[in-house]
């Protein structure tokens, strides 16, 4: 077995509660993210899903040194990342790429689609302003954007057009690990399916390694070759994606994917009445 | 063609209305039709600006004077039409009669006035309660929506309440007068799905009890299974297709539909890694449509020299009780490909 690209262990993230006027003794702190600990093999995809403040999304940002951790270790190619200083993060940076759930507010409206997408290759002061420009134009073909509309603006863009500017912003400088979070939750049905293909696709061609996070366990499966399942900053499954989804061992994991609505009447209908029999003998979902 | 019995609680009749802005008028909602029976859940579904929202707040005389304006066709409900009513009768009638809750409860409440001052504030203006009386009723409310400890909650601000706990109040003050027609557009979305499997029991059991219709709006598919007796699937501001739940899901007829069925990812009996079925493109502008099928340029199925692309396709009943409008419903492709062999 190859040595994973991604190595989490007993990761912690604490935040403090605001202390209350008078209130003596150690200032309060929320652990957001408990004891997590996980790997990711060069080229798989690991989705991590979970409901609001399971600590999905804080987890991805303490991997990428976004949010401090408070204790446990990040390895990535072997290197321990809590410990590395601003500067010397600044190469690894390079690695680890991240697209955001909202293209609408992750990308700066005063910027052209041209300027955004070289952004990173200037701040990495990578190739010359003509080498720059055919490689944003590259870019937005791979994501299958129209080049000639590298000078537009994100407004004049749908929010599936903006995900692909994202996208190809966090290809820029060809990292190994992209985390994708949330990236098709604010998107309309047909057109998360064009973002997820392209996902796939992309990871095929360029041999990425996702961290994929999100709410939507239907699209998790679609995308994932293991999954992480979270609640209240902890890990409570995890497994191959066969496995957790079609024999979940977690209650946790039974009630989340019980929960989810699919596109059959009839199985819904019985699902109601199965939940109404479990409230009805005094249990709560 | 359920009006024909006189039963419809709510009729829409080729509910036109357009957007006005500086590019041109937006026809957000072109020619729209559906009934809805006393005690029946009608579910639109349909993606983002197809005109859904824009139905639902057309009905319910909620749209901006500024910028939005119904041009044509009329809502009735209950034998009144909604859409000349005057201002007092149409506020007599939200809140008592007809009720709206929205995707968002966090905004739909006001933060400034604590949770049994707002149902409170309902029941007295449509009801002739004393302010006991009313506060009584408030507390049977939060308790009916399965607010636990019901009386001391009465008096928490919204922020004390989480999200699903928000949309529960929404739900409570929505239903305080026993509404005949509750409008819910997106009502879970915002919801964790564990939650919004609670508030969707919720909104059916209230339902059964007080014999009130539901017209639900929504983008999800398991939702509209759940939820719905009948569907009407919205596109570009059109109905591309109408049918009882069951007939939709076993027999969809538009490409769109199919497409959209296909393009769901699963959570069950499917493979991991699973490509999906993207539909290409996106919707078109609805400033100036064009006069044709406006799911054509993203239809698998259409081709120069057919009809759609030269003029728009009729809503058509091409099963009883199953509309569709499309030059190439499924059931006619296979029967052409039958044909064929």
């Amino acid at each position: 077995m190859t040595s994973p690209l991604l190595e989490v262990s007993q990761l912690c993230k604490d935040f403090p509660i605001r202390k209350r006027v008078l209130r003596r003794g150690a200032p309060e702190t929320f652990r957001a993210v408990d004891d997590v600990s996980f790997e990711i093999a060069p080229g798989e995809t690991l989705g991590l899903v979970g409901e609001s403040g399971s600590g999905k999304s804080t987890t991805a940002y303490a991997i990428l040194q976004l949010v401090k951790p408070t204790s446990g270790s990040v390895r990535f190619e072997g290197a321990e990342l809590t410990e590395l200083s601003p500067s010397e993060l600044r190469p690894m940076r390079r690695e680890m790429q991240i697209i955001f759930q909202d293209p609408y507010s992750s990308l700066d409206p005063r910027l052209s689609v041209a300027e955004i997408v070289a952004e990173p290759l200037e701040v990495h002061a990578v190739g010359d302003r003509a080498s720059r420009r055919t490689r944003v134009e590259e870019l937005l073909e791979v994501v299958g954007m129209d080049p000639t509309h590298a000078r537009r603006y994100p407004h004049e863009f749908s929010g599936g057009q903006r995900q692909r500017i994202g996208i190809a912003r966090a290809l820029a400088l060809e990292p190994k690990l992209l985390i994708c979070d949330e990236p098709v939750s604010a998107l309309d049905v047909s057109i998360r399916a064009q973002i997820l293909n392209l996902l796939n696709d992309l990871q095929a061609s360029l041999g990425l390694t996702y961290l994929f996070v999100a709410h939507d366990l239907a699209v998790v499966r679609a995308m994932s070759d293991r999954i992480v399942v979270m609640s209240r900053g902890k890990i409570v499954e995890s497994g191959l994606a066969d496995q957790v989804y079609d024999d979940p061992q977690h209650a946790y994991t039974k009630a989340l994917l019980a929960a989810v609505p699919v596109a059959d009447p009839r199985r819904m209908q019985a699902e109601r009445e199965r939940r109404r029999s479990i409230r009805a003998a005094g249990a709560t979902l | 063609m359920d009006s024909v019995l006189g039963m419809a609680l709510l009729e829409v009749d080729e509910l036109r209305m357009q957007f006005f802005g500086q590019h041109g008028r937006t026809r957000a909602v072109d020619g729209v039709s559906f009934s809805l029976d006393p005690g029946g859940t009608l579910a639109i579904v349909g993606e983002s600006g197809c005109g859904k929202s824009a139905t639902a707040l057309s009905i319910m005389r909620l749209l901006p004077s500024r910028n939005a304006e119904i041009v044509g066709g009329a809502v009735r409900f209950d034998g009144r039409t909604l859409t000349t009513l005057g201002r007092a009768e149409l506020e007599n009638l939200r809140g008592s009669e007809l009720a709206m809750i929205f995707q968002d409860p966090m905004t739909s409440l006001n933060p400034t006035m604590t949770i049994g001052a707002q149902i409170v504030e309902t029941l007295r203006r449509h009801l002739d309660l004393g302010k006991a009386e009313a506060e009584r009723r408030a507390v049977e409310l939060l308790e009916e929506v399965e607010i636990p400890d019901a009386r001391r909650r009465l008096d928490d601000y919204p922020h004390n309440y989480s999200g699903g706990m928000r949309q529960r109040v929404m739900i409570a003050i929505a239903v305080a007068c026993r509404p005949r027609l509750l409008i819910a557009d997106e009502p879970t979305t915002a919801l964790d799905v564990t939650v919004q499997a609670s508030v969707l029991d919720l909104l059916h059991d209230l339902q059964a009890e007080h014999e009130m219709a539901l017209l639900l709006i929504t983008h999800d598919m398991g939702v509209v299974a759940e939820m719905a007796d009948d569907v009407v699937v919205m596109y570009a501001g059109q109905i591309v297709e109408q049918a009882p739940v069951l007939e939709l899901f076993d027999h969809p007829e538009h490409p769109y539909t199919e497409a959209l069925l296909a393009a769901l990812p699963q959570v069950e009996e499917s493979e991991v890694r699973q490509r999906l079925a993207a539909i290409p493109g996106r919707p078109p502008s609805l400033i100036d449509p064009p006069p044709t099928c406006r799911f054509a340029p993203r239809c698998a199925y259409a081709s120069l020299d057919d009809g759609c692309a030269a003029s728009m396709p009729e809503l058509r009943e091409i099963r009883p009780r199953h509309l569709v409008r499309s030059a190439h419903p499924c059931s006619e492709r296979l029967q052409l490909a039958e044909a064929a062999r």
